[in-house]
């Protein structure tokens, strides 16, 4: 996974994801959810990811799963930069 | 697709066409708002009853809301966040004379009268739930937690041709505020509850994973993830068309939703859970109109016996 990838994910995520823990001391694989991500949260996480990587989410993968952890945002998002 | 969606149209026209041919349903002019005949209300007070009976034994605490509630409480929830397209506001004219002078004026010109007004204090309900939660705010829940019974009018702005799609309506619910097993057990229990009683006033029946009509893209998010969940399922019958089935009735599990947004507490000190059962008062009559026909008095007896009609 590209590096500058998850940088930019951590600071989208510090920015929109409303998390009760700090971003620096999560883990890629860390539940997020359990870290206090909202369903409202996510969204407005969904929205500025596409703003910020240029991509749109496909509903297929507008889950949960899809933005549980840094890595599978991370992945979502490379699966779409292809 | 095109296809089906006439076949749906039609339907909803054929059976709202009916209804109002039989004088059940009374038009106002604006799609989805009917007054509803006698008979149509007889229905729903017998379907009360039957409600009434079936609840009787967990003895509920009975609570009524009017139809519009306190705007701060609505602010408090996060129905503007997710369903947004579904408010009811209510807006009232507290102008002077020359204010009023230009309202008047307004409305003979057929220019935007509705400019003169503004906010008031209160808002249409969204669902029967949300004017309780504020009475049960910053408080603790004894360890049995609270089951109440509420029934109101509640208001979703979507104007429809299916006559059961209504923009106002009534719910009638049993709430269950508690632990996150008292919750789930509330649920489970009323969502099978709930297809008992509706099979035995002769429905048919059956109940379906289901989502809230969250708005917009983001609004996908969070149906899918409510799916996930299984927070929600609807107990759904065939009204106006066959192929579509309606959602008659829900069984669902709010987690702690409700009680962090007003600090609602269970003794071990984390946020209540909330779960309710609602009812559709007007869609389960037009269910029963459509499966029985429009003559209460060719209803099958066994029907008319459960609702004492």
């Amino acid at each position: 996974m590209a590096v500058e990838n998850i940088v930019r994910i951590r600071d989208l995520l510090t920015t929109h994801g409303r998390l009760s823990l700090d971003v620096a001391s999560l883990s890629d694989d860390s539940d997020l959810y359990q870290a206090g991500l909202t369903s409202l949260a996510t969204v407005g996480l969904m929205l500025s990811l596409e703003d910020g990587f240029d991509v749109e989410f496909p509903d297929s993968m507008l889950s949960r799963k899809t933005f549980g952890s840094i890595e599978s945002i991370a992945e979502a998002i490379e699966e779409l930069l292809e | 697709m095109c296809d089906n969606i006439h076949d749906l149209t039609e339907a909803y026209d054929t059976y709202r066409k009916q209804l109002i041919d039989a004088n059940l349903l009374i038009p106002s002019g604006v799609q989805g708002v009917y007054g509803l005949s006698g008979d149509f209300e007889g229905v729903i007070e017998a379907f009360e009853r039957f409600v009434t009976k079936s609840g009787s034994p967990f003895n509920p605490e009975v609570m009524r809301f009017p139809p519009v509630f306190n705007r701060n409480t609505y602010l408090a929830t996060d129905h503007i966040e997710t369903m947004p397209d579904l408010m009811g506001s209510v807006h009232s004219f507290d102008g002077d004379s020359r204010a009023h002078m230009q309202m008047v004026h307004k409305k003979e010109q057929a220019e935007d009268w509705t400019s003169e007004l503004s906010p008031s204090n209160v808002m249409l309900v969204p669902a029967a739930c949300y004017p309780l939660y504020p009475t049960a705010a910053d408080t603790v829940l004894p360890e049995e937690g609270r089951l109440v019974d509420l029934r109101t009018f509640v208001f979703r702005h979507e104007p429809s041709p299916d006559p059961a799609r209504m923009q106002i309506f009534r719910q009638r619910e049993y709430v269950r505020l508690g632990t996150a097993e008292q919750t789930l057990e509330h649920r489970n229990y009323w969502l099978n509850k709930g297809q008992e009683m509706l099979s035995a006033i002769g429905l048919v029946v059956s109940s379906e994973l289901a989502n809230d009509p969250f708005f917009g893209r983001g609004g996908r998010v969070m149906a899918a993830t409510q799916q996930e969940q299984e927070l929600k399922f609807e107990i759904v019958a065939e009204i106006a068309s066959g192929e579509k089935l309606t959602a008659i009735s829900s069984s669902n599990c709010h987690l702690d939703h409700f009680g962090s947004e007003f600090n609602i507490r269970t003794q071990d000190g984390n946020f209540a859970h909330s779960a309710c059962i609602g009812f559709g008062l007007e869609r389960i009559t037009l269910a029963l109109f459509k499966k029985h026909g429009f003559n209460i008095d060719k209803w099958p007896s066994s029907v008319k016996n459960i609702l004492e009609l």
